[in-house]
């Protein structure tokens, strides 16, 4: 007689049946991607799900209150794979399409054009523009990609999340409406500058939510026609050997320019003292002069991951669990985000299920950061050095100017910028001996133009 | 002004890919139209079909290392996004399902070719 099997109980087992519920807490990019993707991967093997998305804010409107405090930039690598998704960002998102770096330090400044020359990157803004907005043209990033799951059949809920609990074994949403639902699958995609994380550190799952460092992020308006004149459709990235500046870039938009700081304790006086820097100002029109009232943020960013971004029947994706440091958030959201959904349809929704095919996607996110603090350190080290970074400039100007010359450093500089290859991908190419044999070479010479340069001065004085 | 277009603008009768050319990457229309056309002989190209806006080209490139089947130009102004073979393998080693919407486009073309033979079967 054949054994007996008990005949599974979709209410307990761990997987998503015909019916389930899924809430989502988070409607930006990591909360739309994983809505639509888990839509579409259960539409495909013909599983019916619900999905419930909770965002409070209306990305609708201008900052604040539609605004999730981000440089707004689309890695040319997360623009190719979405394109291959059938997801076409459209130029009434897009408000300038990326096709150059210019890298700005004290000794100069060169430019880094696209391998094929087009445009590939995508700068946005994630809510419907500055506080200030004078032409609201452009709609917001976050809003696209939340209508693309609601189109997909998710239900969008303006509602504010305050509390999550168990209930008979299944996360249970409480809303500060007063309104609470059990769902049978919880994704968490807050932002680490929400208060939301605290929730799930209470719940006794292992959580520990990521650890964080501050930006600082500031809008001005320059106008379209400035824009194109002064900044062009390049990204400019500043390395400049100021104290606590670690990193900066100006982010032309349609008619504001984003500035972006990393470094410690970026304060209004460091601000300042970068603006007026000349290698800055002289990206600017000559008459350009702040607004008393601008739109401003000093947003926290994660860059260690969370420790057990999941559990049984929650999984926590984007910044809430493991992101790229520094680089392309929104296109990590998306790889989590994917990994969490496709884990949920065929796999199932136990921390088991999680750890074999979810973790290892964080996993890879995070091993790859370590890599990424060592190239930043060099990077800093560079910063401080005049014969580097006279070095770095040498290199890549030989590197634009002449055709069929193999363009290591422009292309390392490139993903490092753009954040569109892993950081072991970047640091292997460094280590390759005709890479190694060019910067040495190319920090002697520049050394000794340099030197040169100084004594001819010297003579004719 | 427009700034916001990604990709590259390809004029009328452009050409993005040539037939016989070595290729390592597939491109998708981001605006506009463009014609895929097959050289015959002496005669004038065959026009093999006519691609729009999210529809996809090219695509065998990034699986095999053959050189380009036919010929694609633009129809009036196009847009178009190239996607690279190495980073689309990465991200498909990574996440296979990105590769699902190929395999449809594969799928697809496979039906109508196998339409089409039937027909010059019957008409032979």
């Amino acid at each position: 007689m054949p054994a007996l099997h008990p005949i599974p109980d979709p209410k307990t087992e761990l997987k998503l049946h015909d019916g389930a519920r899924v809430g989502v807490i988070g409607g930006a990019p990591a909360g739309a991607f994983f809505s639509y993707f888990l839509l579409q991967t259960a539409e495909r093997v013909g599983l019916d799900v619900q999905v419930d998305i909770y965002e409070a804010r209306d990305f609708s409107l201008p900052a604040p209150q539609g605004c999730n405090m981000c440089g707004g930039i689309i890695s040319e690598s997360l623009v190719q794979a979405l394109t291959v998704e059938g997801i076409n960002l459209p130029s009434t998102v897009v408000q300038r399409g990326i096709d150059s770096y210019v890298l700005h330090m004290e000794e100069g400044s060169v430019s880094i054009e696209t391998p094929l020359h087009e445009k590939r990157i995508a700068a946005v803004h994630r809510g419907n523009g500055p506080r200030d907005i004078k032409n609201k043209r452009w709609r917001s990033l976050d809003g696209y990609l939340l209508e693309l799951a609601v189109n997909k059949g998710a239900r969008s809920l303006h509602q504010r999340v305050d509390g999550v609990s168990w209930n008979g074994g299944r996360p249970e949403i409480k809303t500060r409406g007063g309104t609470a639902e059990i769902y049978d699958l919880l994704a968490v995609a807050v932002g680490v500058n929400s208060g939301a994380l605290k929730f799930f550190e209470q719940l006794n799952i292992g959580y520990a939510a990521p650890q964080t460092a501050k930006t600082y992020i500031r809008e001005f308006y320059l106008g379209q026609e400035a824009i194109e004149e002064h900044l062009g459709s390049s990204m400019h990235v500043f390395l400049l050997n100021m104290p606590r500046l670690e990193f900066a870039a100006l982010i032309p938009k349609g008619e504001y320019v984003t500035l972006v700081l990393l470094g410690d304790d970026v304060d209004a006086a460091l601000v300042e003292n970068f603006l007026n820097t000349p290698v800055v100002s002289a990206c600017l029109p000559p008459d350009w002069r702040q607004a008393k009232e601008f739109c401003h943020c000093s947003p926290k960013i994660n860059i260690v991951s969370a420790v057990q971004p999941f559990a049984d029947r929650i999984v926590f994706i984007g910044d809430s669990g493991a992101t790229r440091l520094y680089k392309d958030g929104i296109g990590a959201a998306y790889r989590t985000a994917k990994a969490a959904a496709v884990t949920a349809v065929f796999e199932g929704i136990s921390a088991a299920d999680f750890r074999r095919r979810f973790a290892p996607a964080c996993e890879k996110i995070s091993k790859d950061n370590l890599i990424g603090k060592f190239i930043f350190f060099v990077t800093r080290h560079i910063q401080k050095w005049p014969h580097d970074r006279r070095g770095v400039l040498r290199m890549v100007a030989r590197e634009q100017r002449r055709e069929g010359v193999p363009r290591r450093m422009s292309m390392v500089l490139w993903d490092v910028f753009t954040g569109s290859a892993p950081y072991k991908d970047i640091l292997l190419r460094t280590l390759h001996p005709a890479f190694v044999m060019g910067f040495v070479w190319a920090i002697a010479a520049a050394a000794w133009s340099h030197m040169v340069g100084g004594l001819t001065w010297k003579r004719a004085h | 002004m427009e700034t916001s277009a990604l990709g590259k603008t390809f004029h009328n009768g452009e050409v993005i890919v040539r037939e016989g050319e070595s290729g390592d990457c597939m491109f998708v229309i981001q605006s506009g139209e463009v014609e895929v056309v097959r050289e015959n002989g002496a005669h004038k190209p065959i026009r093999l079909a006519v691609l729009h806006e999210t529809d996809f080209f090219g695509e065998m490139a990034l699986f095999d290392h053959e050189v380009r089947s036919a010929t694609v130009r633009a129809v009036g102004d196009a847009q178009v996004l190239t996607v690279d073979r190495k980073s689309f393998l990465r991200r498909v080693h990574e996440d296979p399902s990105l590769a699902f919407r190929i395999l449809q486009h594969l799928s697809q073309r496979i039906r109508q070719l196998d339409a089409e033979i039937t027909k010059l079967k019957v008409s032979l």
